[in-house]
């Protein structure tokens, strides 16, 4: 049992100058075989050895990752929680993660910082007012806690938004889930990798994957840069890189990978406590608990895997900032930084069995993905265990390309997050 | 003014007084000072506290990449800036600053106590605590935690300032205005390139500009006195432009670089009003040539970050550029000689001073002069604790064991009121690395320097580990010469004579008796991150430099890592037992120095946010009272209320009229694209779902255009003008999309199709009349034109003339009435619509906006894409079968109408809506189900559109339900929020079925 | 932002352009022929390449013409430029 995390231990360890703490995880070599491998060491990709080491009692297993753990989108992403999708079935699966998410850090031992600060997403047209309506509605016979706001009401929930009727774009209302928020990225990854360590499972980073190693129509094993590791099945969750792992197997996954930019201002004190995100205008904003103003919009359109997009992105996110914030103005743009996403044409999800036997891939978040990394771990731990899809991640599968049973929620998607 | 303004220099301006107040206290300086120059010279420098234990700190550099000494300007709610660097800040007549992150002031900080708590509140500490009992955590730990944010605060009322881009173009782009930047873009210049040289400071010259030590002489002068005259030269070079005050904030890919020019912030009060603030420079160069020269990084120690601790060379520049000094007793505590230049200066001032060396020698020239000048060394010596609560008052020295990794000896206790430190320099390759170039570590001095990446850019000077004046300038000059292609031979007989560093010792993390654990030996600064915080770290199995960053918030603050990466990093090599440089180091992400968003916006911002489209009749709208809706970028009138009318009493009326007697509607916004070429029927059949090649010349039809899956993408009428040239009309919003779309396939699918398109949208106005009074109106506007129902029948057009000017008219409805729409070029279209409104006096004709014409397209069933349509909707799910062809071979989307999906039965399909109160009106939006029982409740579709008809009395609706086909005269329940709705499903069409309106 | 050699008007800024993604998909001749997999091959599956990859752009605030484009997506480098119609350069 590792240290059990609390203010007790962090007194105990003060008297020791914290020098007896333990690992929250550890750096093993990689085994020959292991009963299933995850390439990807993100949030999704370690929770899903957390899932399948604790609900499915595998734990002979191991995650790869390229880098270093939450290194990708995990640790770049503006951390928006939310489940107020449109569709029955991307309700059930955020709503199925935003569930997880408000005892995670108790089942983790580890302070994910899940704050429920509520997110609210503006409506700037007539068309936008009907859009997001409907899907209040639906959320709310879907037990989903959305709720709609007049402007009035808007102002009073976030008082700095500019809601002057004589702007290009007024503001005519919102949604609001009150459950909704954000957490802290990177302990997300750190909690569940000390957790899947706990039970066994082998972290493995700067392992990059350069091969899949197929029997005909069934996977043998993975060529990595620590050598060949054997194993039956191989769960992919390499987000902007699933392609890449696709094209070593042989298969084409109906993705694009494209950047996605974000950025943050210099920290100030608290000045806005919410999550507020608009389509019409085109970006969103949160603070974090650093005093960072957290900023964020759409992808660029062209494929890349640079991580860094093109620069009038940045400057169209911050004038749709400007325009919703004008106080905003003399902020001071600290960093700003890109990741790669992964996008399918209906904007949601692959989380899915392949025409592999014992391959299976969790890819195709695009922008949104990090809200969902608890249920996704626990959805894809399953896939794999019972080679079955959940009924939460049953729409979810690659045939929808085929038969033409789309998820599309470009709706809710079409602002990043 | 104190004492501690020691002699003049040519960059501070006596004369002139310059009087600002800090923490509401007045103080003065002169112009030419910072604030932090003018503070020191009133010998403050307790400047703030730090992000996390609140400790007093105060200033540390002279630059950008000061952790410490950042303040909140001005009180004003529009005004006031948050964490600028008073380092950077030129003070101004008026200026106002404020300390940050205290309270009630910074000598007495209740925030403090965090100090006393540290061993409690380690790296990480959070993640570790506060889940328990889990319903303190919303309540108060999250709100303590997020109380604790921030450094300075945001304003609170729109900023009144403006920002300006500008974009230019140059052969070369010389960033950094020291030595090796100076020389660069000489040659440059000189050789016939377009020139600009940029730099951040006030003056150029860098840190070469205020040399003036023996040991350092170029062609026989001090190195300031030629570099002086080479400034003085490049001012004359004609394609040379030279912009200081401006700094570099990125440098993107394709030698793409944004550069911030600070117009007035260093102006007073009055004269920064009404002028441009600051200037984003967009900069294309041929070739880059960075010249950003280094930072001096401090030593790590414990507490070693009381205010009177300053970077050595700092204490130099305050004293030798700004006349400032840093204190009256100072010790300078280095690994390397450039602290000695520190130590003569201030000797030559009569400022007491000393040097600890952690070298066991030093054989440089400079090392020597200031041996005979009788300033005590302390070699082999470390400092291993300070002492002094808001300033420094002692230092506590110790002697190294030989290997460096212990003291021995006595320990050495020292007053003084400043110390200096010099841990060596880091070399600025932030441009390099932003620009994607990679890093070598160099072993000798212990930095990264940049690895070449390409032919259109190259680092030269201190940021390339080029450290010494003669290797500066001979490195420079070949580099350049080479890089340019050029020859120039300026500096070939260049005589250059300096002191050069001969031993050299560097530790990262400097030994002490104290265990580490009980010790604060900061490497961030302003986030308080401490050498044993990064241990931590490591122990608890954080490897890669970007876990221990992010665990430790290293190099995160406002100065991003500039001081602290390269200890972190040093540590950790050190501590894993690994080679630094094997590492790799975090990114250095844009922006170099934080950039204002005002800037980055430019002007576009308000009014200039985004483009406004009005039509040519938007005046008579205006004129008129029209409320305005906003479609795509378009401005629509939405209605148009009459003596206080609300929208639902001003639709109802205009709805009324329309089907009564008259309406009008400005239609200009809808798409028009001109389609032109022998092959245009052709290629209209394989754009839309009907076939297009029987449609007779003067004739319209409606077409649906499908995306390649299937699904509704937009409609609209076609007329065929002649025999090769159509008009085809678009949704509003979705005219560009459409036409992207169109030529896609013509350039890229059919190049064989001989088919021109052209968007004409903007060419013309389109004024639609309708109502059974529609015919009379057209009549009297167009008294010659034969408006008989055989000759001019509904989807047909014809061209005539209004004054001598072209219309086209053409009979089609989107209302169900008899309708004629008028299209005139635009500069006409208010006096077309004029006129119609005079013609139509007589006949009551009732302008309407949006909300009519979807109120009476409703009654008609006609769909409207977009808002019926949501991109899961097929012909087919719209009862719209009779519009796909089946005879045509193939269409876009045509395909995938037959996949398993698409072909289901029970798909989603439009229905109408009626509901049992025929006054209740039903929410679009709202979802529809059958049986409010179920868990889950099971949604069986939603209201797309809703209205109350006044020509019918009642409440109809459009909607899309699961399996609607068959389902009319069904009962269905709207579940709102307090009451369930009871509906019956319907026809689609509520009015006039057979069509009887349209020949009326 | 990269610089993009439109080969009709010359080098501009990318923020000129748009992409249309994969290149040398063609459009099925006969559509009706195709199984649905065949058919959602075409549709959506796309190589994504990490790497030099053949692609369409559009210069969409210029001559709004269509033309194909190899770049590297690993470091946006562009390799080459050919009008529609014309062969691939061989890679």
């Amino acid at each position: 049992m590792k240290n059990k995390y609390s203010i007790f231990s962090l007194i105990k360890n003060a008297f020791s100058d914290h020098e007896n703490w333990q690992q929250a995880w550890g750096d093993p070599e990689p085994k020959k075989e292991y009963d299933a491998v995850i390439v990807g060491g993100g949030g999704h990709g370690l929770a899903t050895a957390y899932y399948l080491a604790k609900k499915h009692n595998l734990t002979n297993i191991a995650v790869v990752e390229k880098g270093w753990i939450g290194g990708g989108n995990t640790g770049r992403n503006t951390t928006i929680i939310r489940s107020n999708y449109l569709w029955d079935a991307s309700a059930g699966l955020y709503d199925h993660a935003l569930k997880i998410w408000e005892n995670l850090s108790q089942e983790l031992n580890y302070n994910v910082m899940f704050s429920q600060r509520g997110v609210m997403n503006l409506a700037h047209n007539l068309q936008d007012v009907r859009d997001l309506k409907r899907r209040t509605h639906a959320n709310r016979l879907n037990g989903i806690d959305a709720v709609w706001l007049e402007t009035d009401e808007v102002k009073k929930f976030c008082p700095i938004i500019n809601t002057s009727q004589d702007i290009r774009y007024p503001v005519l209302g919102g949604t609001l889930q009150r459950r909704a928020g954000t957490a802290r990225h990177d302990a997300v990854a750190w909690g569940y990798a000390r957790g899947a360590n706990e039970m066994g499972v082998d972290i493995i980073q700067n392992c990059e994957v350069k091969g899949i190693k197929r029997n005909g129509d069934k996977v043998e094993g993975l060529e990595t840069t620590k050598g060949f590791i054997k194993t039956k099945k191989i769960g992919v969750v390499a987000a902007g890189h699933s392609s890449v792992i696709a094209n070593m197997a042989g298969i084409k996954l109906p993705l694009e990978s494209k950047p996605l930019q974000a950025l943050v201002s210099e920290p100030v004190k608290p000045i806005i406590d919410t999550v507020v995100m608009s389509n019409a205008v085109h970006a969103y904003v949160s603070q974090s608990d650093k005093g960072e103003l957290v900023i964020g919009a759409g992808t660029d359109s062209y494929v890349s895997y640079t991580q860094r997009g093109s620069h009038n992105i940045v400057e169209d996110t911050l004038k749709a900032i400007l325009e919703l914030y004008p106080i905003f103005s003399r902020m001071k743009m600290l960093r700003q930084w890109g990741g790669i996403v992964d996008i399918c044409p209906d904007a949601s999800p692959i989380i899915s069995k392949t025409n592999i036997k014992g391959l299976y891939f969790n890819c195709g978040w695009g922008t949104g993905g990090f809200k969902a990394t608890p249920g996704s771990g626990d959805l894809f731990a399953h896939t794999i265990a019972n080679d079955e899809p959940h009924k939460l991640n049953a729409a979810f599968n690659l045939n929808r390309f085929v038969s033409g049973d789309l998820v599309d929620e470009h709706g809710a998607a079409a602002v990043a997050h | 003014m104190s004492d501690l303004r020691v002699h003049k220099t040519k960059y501070i301006n006596e004369t002139k007084r310059v009087s600002f107040k800090y923490d509401g206290k007045n103080y003065f300086g002169y112009e030419g000072d910072t604030l932090a120059s003018a503070l020191l010279a009133n010998g403050v420098h307790l400047i703030g506290r730090s992000f996390k234990y609140h400790r007093p700190r105060g200033i540390m550099t002279c630059g950008s990449e000061e952790p410490n000494a950042i303040c909140q300007i001005s009180d004003k709610n529009d005004l006031t800036e948050p964490n600028v660097r008073a380092t950077e800040l030129e003070i101004y007549d008026g200026l106002e600053a404020f300390s940050q992150n205290c309270w009630p002031n910074v000598k007495f900080d209740i925030g403090g106590i965090n100090n006393l708590i540290s061993p409690l509140i380690p790296a990480g500490f959070y993640y570790k605590t506060f889940m328990w009992p889990k319903s303190f955590w919303k309540k108060i730990y999250e709100p303590l935690i997020r109380m604790s944010a921030g450094l300075g605060k945001s304003p609170t009322e729109p900023d009144p300032d403006i920002y300006d881009h500008k974009y230019v173009h140059y052969d070369v782009l010389v960033i950094g205005g020291g030595l090796s930047g100076i020389i660069s873009a000489k040659i440059a210049a000189k050789s016939n390139l377009k020139t600009l040289l940029v730099d951040d400071k006030k003056t150029l010259g860098g840190s070469t500009i205020y040399q003036s030590n023996d040991s350092f002489k170029i062609d026989d002068q001090h190195s300031s006195k030629w570099l002086e005259k080479e400034i003085n030269e490049i001012s004359e070079i004609e394609n040379l432009t030279v912009k200081t005050r401006t700094s570099i904030a990125a440098y993107h890919g394709y030698n793409y670089l944004l550069a911030r020019e600070n117009l007035t912030d260093h102006l007073s009060i009055k004269d920064k009003k009404d002028k441009i603030r600051q200037r984003l420079w967009k900069i294309r160069a041929k070739k880059v040539i960075v010249a950003t020269g280094s930072i001096e990084r401090p030593l790590v120690f414990n507490n070693n970050d009381r205010p009177g601790i300053l970077l050595s060379n700092s204490i130099n520049k305050y004293l030798d550029y700004y006349g400032v000094a840093c204190g009256t007793n100072i010790i300078l505590f280095t690994n390397n000689d450039s602290a000695y230049e520190t130590a003569i200066s201030l000797h030559k001032k009569g400022i007491k001073n000393l040097i600890v060396d952690l070298r066991k020698n030093s054989q440089s020239e400079i090392a020597k002069q200031a041996q005979n000048l009788g300033i005590k060394i302390y070699f082999n010596h470390v400092v291993t604790n300070t002492f002094g609560y808001r300033k420094i008052n002692s230092v506590e020295l110790m002697e190294l064991s030989d290997d460096g990794n212990t003291t021995i000896g006595n320990k050495i206790k020292l007053n003084c009121d400043c110390l200096g430190i010099s841990g060596g320099w880091t070399p600025m390759v932030h441009m390099h690395t932003q620009s994607g170039g990679k890093l070598d570590f160099k072993n000798d001095d212990q930095v990264f320097i940049p690895k070449e990446i390409d032919n259109d850019q190259i680092s030269v000077g201190a940021c390339n580990g080029d450290f010494d004046l003669e290797t500066i300038i001979d490195k420079t000059v070949n580099k350049i010469n080479i890089f340019l292609e050029i020859n120039n031979q300026d500096y070939k007989n260049t005589k250059v004579g300096c002191s050069i560093e001969k031993e050299k010792r560097n530790i990262w993390l400097l030994p002490n008796k104290i265990p580490l654990g009980k010790t604060k030996c900061f490497i961030d600064f302003q986030n308080d991150s401490t050498a044993k915080d990064i241990k931590l770290a490591l122990k608890e199995g954080f490897r890669s430099i970007e876990h221990v960053k992010r665990y430790t918030t290293t190099g995160m603050a406002t100065d991003q890592g500039k001081l602290s990466n390269m200890h972190a990093l040093g540590i950790i090599a050190d501590t894993a037992g690994v080679k630094m440089g094997t590492l790799g180091t975090t990114t250095f992400r844009p922006p170099f120095t934080p950039l204002t968003f005002g800037t980055i916006v430019g002007r576009n911002v308000g009014k200039f946010f985004e483009v406004v489209r009005k039509t040519s009749i938007h005046d008579w709208h205006v004129d008129n009272k029209a409320k305005f809706e906003n479609v795509g970028q378009w401005k629509r009138p939405w209605y148009y209320p009459k003596n206080g009318e609300t929208m639902h009493d001003a639709v109802q009326r205009e709805s009324k009229a329309a089907r009564d007697s008259a309406g009008i509607l400005d239609a200009s916004t809808l798409g028009k694209i001109d389609i032109q070429g022998t092959d245009a029927s052709e290629f209209l059949n394989r754009i839309y779902t009907n076939a297009w090649s029987k449609l007779s010349i003067g004739k319209c039809r409606y077409g649906l255009m499908l995306n390649e899956d299937g699904m509704v993408y937009d409609d609209g009428v076609t007329t065929r003008l002649a025999e090769n040239h159509y008009l085809m009309t678009t949704t509003t919003g979705g005219a560009a999309n459409v036409l992207g779309k169109l030529e896609d396939y013509l350039q890229t699918e059919w190049p064989e199709l001989d088919v021109y398109l052209t968007s004409v949208t903007d060419h013309y106005s389109t004024a639609s009349v309708c109502g059974p009074n529609s015919k009379k109106i057209i009549n009297k506007i167009f008294p010659e034109l034969d408006l008989n129902d055989e000759d001019f029948p509904h989807m047909s057009f014809k061209n005539t003339k209004l004054d001598n000017i072209n219309c086209r008219v053409m009979r089609i409805s989107f209302t169900g009435e008899l309708s004629y729409e008028i299209n005139i070029e635009s500069k006409y279209g208010k006096s077309l619509w004029e006129k119609c409104i005079n013609a139509g006096q007589e006949f009551n004709i009732t302008p309407y906006g949006t909300e009519t014409m979807h109120l009476l397209r409703a009654e008609k069933g006609f769909i409207i894409v977009g808002q019926d349509t949501d991109g899961t909707m097929t012909p087919s799910d719209l009862q719209m079968d009779w519009i796909v062809s089946k005879k045509k071979y193939d269409f876009i989307g045509k395909r995938s109408l037959y996949r398993s999906d698409t072909i289901r039965e029970d798909r989603k399909q439009l229905v109408g809506l009626l509901t049992d109160d025929p006054k209740e009106i039903l929410e679009e939006g709202a979802q529809i189900v059958s049986d409010t029982n179920t868990k889950p409740i099971d949604m069986l579709g939603h209201v797309t559109s809703s209205y109350f008809s006044p020509n019918l009395n009642k409440s109809i609706a459009l909607a899309v339900v699961r399996s609607g086909k068959n389902m009319k005269g069904q009962k269905l329940i709207i579940p709102m929020k307090n009451k369930n709705i009871n509906v019956t499903v319907s026809d689609t069409i509520f009015l006039d079925k057979e069509n009887k309106r349209l020949n009326a | 932002m990269f610089l993009i050699n439109c080969p009709f008007c010359g080098e501009r800024d990318q923020s000129e352009f748009s992409s249309g993604g994969e290149a040398h998909i063609v459009r099925p001749k006969q559509p009706t022929e195709l199984s649905d997999d065949q058919w959602a091959e075409f549709l959506f599956m796309r190589k994504n390449i990490k790497g030099v990859q053949f692609e369409r752009w559009n210069h969409s605030h210029g001559c709004r013409k269509w033309f194909n484009v190899v770049r590297d997506t690993s470091n946006d480098k562009i390799h080459s430029v050919y009008k529609m119609g014309e062969k691939p350069p061989v890679k």
